[in-house]
C-alpha cells in the first residue's frame, strides 16, 4: 500500500520554540487518518508544513509522492485544505469564494457543490463578513468537498458546528471515504474522530506518542467491568491487571487490561454472573491517559 | 450615564496599545510644523519679502489654490499660511487613525466584542477613542504654540496657531467617530474620512483660487486661515471647529444607540451565489480586492488633475516681475520655465500620492497574509510567485493607470484653458509619466520588505514619509545633497524640455530589482 502522506522526524522551530520536534505521521492511500493532539501541540504546525506553507528545520516529509515544498503548486492541485479558522474576504459572497478555490485547484463539480450547499444549509450569497465561524467553515468545507481531488487537508474542520451539522460533516466524511479518497483529520472531538477516523496518530508537544487502528490503541488500554454477582466475590484484585476495583455485595466494577479481560471474565463466572456490562475504553480516555503528565 | 461605563479601563488599553505610534506621529507632527516656522522665518526675514510673497501669492490663484492665501504681512501670520497644510494632514490623519483604530477596527476584529461582554458600556468604545485622540490633540497645539511662541512669535497668535490645529484634530476624531458607526469595515471608514478630509481640501483650495471665496468658508481647513492668527486673532473660529466636533461626536453617539454590534448603518447587500467567469484565477481575485479602490483613487486623480491643469495657466502671469515668486517655484521643483516648474512641482506632489496608493496596494499582500486569506489560496494550484505577483501587478499597473490619468486629465484642462490641446497634452502626459519610475521604486521597497522582513513592512511608509518631508521641506531647510539623494523623487527630471533618459532608466532598474528581491524572500519564507 502506498502513503499519501509520510513524515520523520520532522523538527519545526520558531524562533526558541521548538513546534515540532521529531514529529513522525503515516498515512496510507484511501484511509481516514485522525489526527489527535491538543491545543499548541504542533497538529497545525505539521499541516502548514505538508502544504509547504512553512519550510521544515529537518525531517522528511512526502506528500503524494511529491516534496512539499518544491513542488507546492503541482501537489496542491491534487489535494483540498479546510483551515481550522476560516478567513473569508469581506466582500466575496460565499459562493463566489467556492467557485474560486475550486478554480484555484483546477476545477469543482457543480452538482455535489448544490448538495452539499442543500446539506449544510448554508446561503452562498451572504458576503464574507456577515458569515459566523460556523458558516465560515461550511464555505471552506463545501469547496473543498466538491474539488475533484485525492486528499482533503481538514484542520478542524468541524469545532464551529452545532450537532446537526456534525452528523452531516460526518456522513460527508463517509461518503469521501467510499470514493477511495484520502483524509487527514486534525480534531479534538474525540467522537468523531472514533466515528471516522480508521487509523489514528496522537502528538504531544511536537512529537507522535501513539499511532495506529482504533483496535490497536484499545488493546494497550483498560476496559471497564460492571458486574452483578450472586455471591460476593473473593481474589478479584489480586488477578493480573485489575484495577480500581470498587466491590459491594454482588456489584462489582473495575478496570481490566484488556490483555487480561480474559482471565478476569473467568473469575468471574465463577461466582455466577446475573448482569454485566462491558465498556472499551473510548477515545477520550486514551487521550487522557497520554497526557496525564500533564495535567498533574 | 451606563453606557460609558468602562471607559476609563479603554483610555488605559488604547494608550498602552498606542504607546508608541502615537507619541511618534505626535513628535513628527510637531517637529514639522517648528521647522517650518523656522524656515518660513529665514526666507522671510523682513516686512518687505513678506509683503512681495503675500502681493505674488495674492495674485496668482494657482497658488493660493495650493497654500491659501496670505492674510497677512506680519511673520507670524506668514508662517501659518506656509505650515497651514503639513499641520492639517498631520492632525486630521492622526486624528483619523486613533479613532478608527479603537473603534470600527476592533469591532470588526471581534476584539471589541470580547470587550463589550465585559463591564463596558454601549458608548464606552466611541469616547474613550475620542478621548484619546482629543487628548494627543490638545498635547499637539499645546506644544506647537508654545514652540511657536518660543520663536519670538506673539504668544496670543501662537497659542492660537497651535489650538486651531488641535481643534482641526478633534473636529477630525469626530468625523471618524461618526463614519466608524456607519460601515462596518475599518477600510471604509478611512475611506469615508479621508474623503471628507478630501472634500474639505478641495473646497477650501477652488474657494481660494476663484472669485467664490464663500466656498472657504465651508471647509474646516478653511477655518484654519480664517482664524487670521497673528493678526486679528479671531478666536471665535475655533468655535466653529468644536461645533464641528460636537455636531460630529453626537451623529456618532446617536447611531452607535441604535445599531447592533457589528454591524452598520450601511448594511452590506446579498452578493451573487456563484462566481462569475473573471474571478477565476489569482488575477481575477486580485482584481476583485483591489478594483474598488483602484477606482476611488482614479476619480480623485482625474478631479485632481482637471483642477490643476484649470488654474496652471495664472502661474505664467507673475513670471516677468516677480523674482521672489520664481524662487519659491524653482525650490519647489523646476528652474526655468515657471509653468514647466508649476506643472512638474503639482505632479511631484501628485506622483506621492500615487505612491501611497501603490504601497498600500503593495502591502495587501501582507494583510492577506496576517488575516490568513493568503493561505488558502496558497493551498491550491496557485503558485507563491503567480500569488505575489497578482497584486505587485495592479500596485505597479494602477500607479501608471493613476499618473496617465491625472496627466491627462491636466493636459487636458491645460490645453483648454490655452486652446492648445494638441501642443500641450503631450508635453502635461510626458510630464506625468517622467514620475512613475520613481513612484515604483516606492513601490519595490513595500515588495523587497515584504519578502525579506515582513515583520518591518511598516518601513515603507516610514520610507515614503521621508520622501515626501525632502521633497516638501529639503530645500528650505537646505537639506545636504546626498540626504536629497536618497528620494527617488530627488531624481526626477524637473524640466519638460530636458528630460535626460539616464535616471529614468536607473530608478526603473532600481524599482525591478527591489521587486525582484522581495519577490525571490517570499518564495523562501515561511508564511504567516
Amino acid at each position: 500500500m502506498t502513503h499519501a502522506i509520510s513524515v520523520s522526524g520532522l523538527v519545526k522551530t520558531f524562533g526558541r520554540t521548538r513546534a515540532l520536534d521529531g514529529l513522525d505521521l503515516t498515512v496510507s492511500e484511501g484511509e481516514v487518518h485522525g489526527f489527535l493532539g491538543p491545543n499548541g501541540a504542533g497538529k497545525s504546525t505539521t499541516i502548514r508544513v505538508l502544504l509547504g506553507l512553512l519550510r521544515a528545520d529537518s525531517g522528511t516529509t512526502q506528500l503524494l509522492g511529491g516534496d512539499p515544498w518544491g513542488q507546492a503548486a503541482e501537489l496542491h492541485r491534487r489535494l483540498a485544505y479546510v483551515p481550522g479558522d476560516v478567513t473569508l474576504w469581506p466582500n466575496l459572497s460565499g459562493g463566489e469564494v467556492i467557485d474560486l478555490l475550486g478554480r484555484l485547484r483546477g476545477g469543482l463539480d457543480p452538482k455535489r457543490k448544490a448538495v452539499l450547499l442543500e446539506r449544510f444549509e448554508l446561503d452562498p450569497t451572504k458576503k464574507g463578513r456577515t458569515y459566523s465561524k460556523g458558516n465560515r467553515q461550511k464555505v471552506a468545507l463545501v469547496a473543498a468537498l466538491s474539488s475533484d481531488v485525492e486528499l482533503l487537508v481538514l484542520d478542524e474542520p468541524t469545532s464551529g458546528f452545532d450537532p446537526l451539522m456534525e452528523a452531516m460533516f460526518r456522513e460527508s466524511i463517509e461518503e469521501e471515504k467510499e470514493r477511495n479518497r484520502t483524509v487527514l483529520l486534525s480534531s479534538h472531538i474525540l467522537s468523531e474522530v472514533e466515528a471516522l477516523c480508521d487509523r489514528v496518530s496522537i502528538i504531544r508537544n511536537g512529537r507522535t506518542v501513539e499511532t495506529g487502528t482504533l483496535a490497536q490503541l484499545r488493546h494497550l488500554t483498560r476496559t471497564s467491568i460492571q458486574a452483578e454477582l450472586a455471591t460476593t466475590p473473593t481474589g478479584l484484585a489480586e488477578l493480573p491487571g485489575v484495577h480500581d476495583l470498587r466491590a459491594r455485595d454482588g456489584h462489582v466494577q473495575f478496570e481490566v487490561d484488556t490483555a487480561e479481560i480474559d482471565g478476569a471474565l473467568r473469575h468471574l463466572t465463577s461466582f455466577g454472573v446475573r448482569s454485566l456490562t462491558s465498556q472499551p475504553p473510548t477515545l477520550e480516555e486514551l487521550f487522557l491517559r497520554h497526557y496525564e503528565d500533564d495535567l498533574k | 450615564m451606563s453606557t460609558l461605563v468602562g471607559t476609563g479601563s479603554l483610555i488605559r488599553l488604547a494608550l498602552r496599545l498606542d504607546r508608541v505610534r502615537l507619541p511618534i506621529w505626535m513628535l513628527v507632527t510637531v517637529g514639522l510644523v517648528l521647522a517650518t516656522a523656522t524656515s518660513v522665518a529665514d526666507l522671510y526675514p523682513d516686512d518687505a519679502s513678506r509683503k512681495q510673497i503675500a502681493a505674488t501669492i495674492g495674485s496668482n490663484p494657482a497658488m493660493s489654490a495650493i497654500y491659501g492665501t496670505v492674510y497677512d504681512t506680519s511673520l507670524g501670520a506668514v508662517v501659518m499660511w506656509r505650515l497651514a497644510i503639513v499641520g492639517a494632514l498631520m492632525v486630521t490623519l492622526m486624528s483619523i487613525m486613533t479613532v478608527n483604530r479603537h473603534t470600527r477596527q476592533d469591532e470588526e476584529a471581534g476584539r471589541l466584542e470580547l470587550i463589550g461582554a465585559t463591564v463596558v458600556g454601549r458608548h464606552a468604545p466611541t469616547t474613550a477613542a475620542l478621548l484619546v485622540a482629543g487628548g494627543a490633540n490638545i498635547v499637539v497645539a499645546l506644544v506647537i504654540s508654545a514652540g511657536l511662541a518660543g520663536q519670538g512669535l506673539p504668544v496670543g497668535g501662537s497659542f492660537l496657531a497651535g489650538f486651531a490645529f488641535g481643534a482641526l484634530g478633534i473636529a477630525f476624531a469626530a468625523v471618524a467617530a461618526a463614519a466608524a458607526q456607519l460601515a462596518e469595515n475599518a477600510r471604509t471608514v478611512t475611506g469615508i474620512a479621508a474623503l471628507v478630509l478630501a472634500v474639505a481640501f478641495v473646497l477650501r483650495l477652488v474657494g481660494d483660487a476663484s472669485s467664490v471665496a464663500w466656498l472657504s468658508w465651508i471647509s474646516p481647513i478653511g477655518w484654519l486661515q480664517q482664524t487670521h492668527a497673528y493678526a486679528e486673532n479671531r478666536w471665535w473660529t475655533l468655535v466653529l471647529l468644536l461645533a464641528v466636533a460636537v455636531v460630529f461626536t453626537g451623529v456618532a453617539f446617536a447611531l452607535g444607540s441604535g445599531r447592533d454590534h457589528g454591524a452598520g448603518l450601511i448594511r452590506s447587500r446579498p452578493g451573487p451565489p456563484a462566481a462569475s467567469a473573471s474571478l477565476s484565477g489569482p488575477f481575477g481575485l486580485a482584481w476583485r480586492l483591489h478594483r474598488g479602490s483602484m477606482i476611488g483613487w482614479l476619480a480623485g486623480f482625474l478631479v485632481l488633475g482637471l483642477m490643476f491643469g484649470a488654474i496652471a495657466n495664472s502661474a505664467t502671469d507673475l513670471v516677468k516681475d516677480n523674482p521672489q515668486m520664481a524662487e519659491i517655484v524653482e525650490q519647489m521643483g523646476g528652474q526655468s520655465v515657471l509653468i514647466d516648474a508649476f506643472m512638474t512641482a503639482i505632479l511631484g506632489i501628485i506622483a506621492l500620492v500615487v505612491s501611497i496608493y501603490a504601497v498600500q496596494a503593495t502591502l495587501r499582500l501582507r494583510s492577506e497574509e496576517t488575516a490568513v486569506r493568503a493561505e488558502p489560496v496558497l493551498a491550491t494550484g496557485v503558485s507563491r510567485w503567480r500569488w505575489a505577483v497578482s497584486h505587485l501587478v495592479f500596485a505597479a499597473i494602477g500607479a501608471a493607470v493613476m499618473l496617465v490619468a491625472a496627466g491627462a486629465a491636466m493636459g487636458l484642462a491645460y490645453g483648454i484653458s490655452v486652446n492648445d490641446i494638441g501642443g500641450q497634452f503631450g508635453n502635461v502626459m510626458q510630464a506625468a509619466l517622467v514620475q512613475l519610475p520613481a513612484t515604483l521604486v516606492v513601490a519595490g521597497i513595500a515588495m523587497a520588505l515584504f519578502g525579506l522582513a515582513p515583520r518591518y513592512v511598516i518601513g515603507s511608509w516610514a520610507a515614503l514619509t521621508v520622501f515626501w518631508l525632502l521633497g516638501q521641506l529639503g530645500p528650505m531647510l537646505r537639506v545636504p545633497q546626498w540626504l536629497m539623494d536618497v528620494s527617488p523623487f530627488t531624481h526626477v527630471p524637473k524640466l519638460l524640455s530636458d528630460v535626460s533618459a539616464a535616471p529614468l532608466v536607473w530608478l526603473s532598474v532600481v524599482a525591478v530589482a527591489l521587486m525582484a528581491a522581495g519577490l525571490a524572500g517570499f518564495r523562501r519564507r515561511d508564511i504567516g
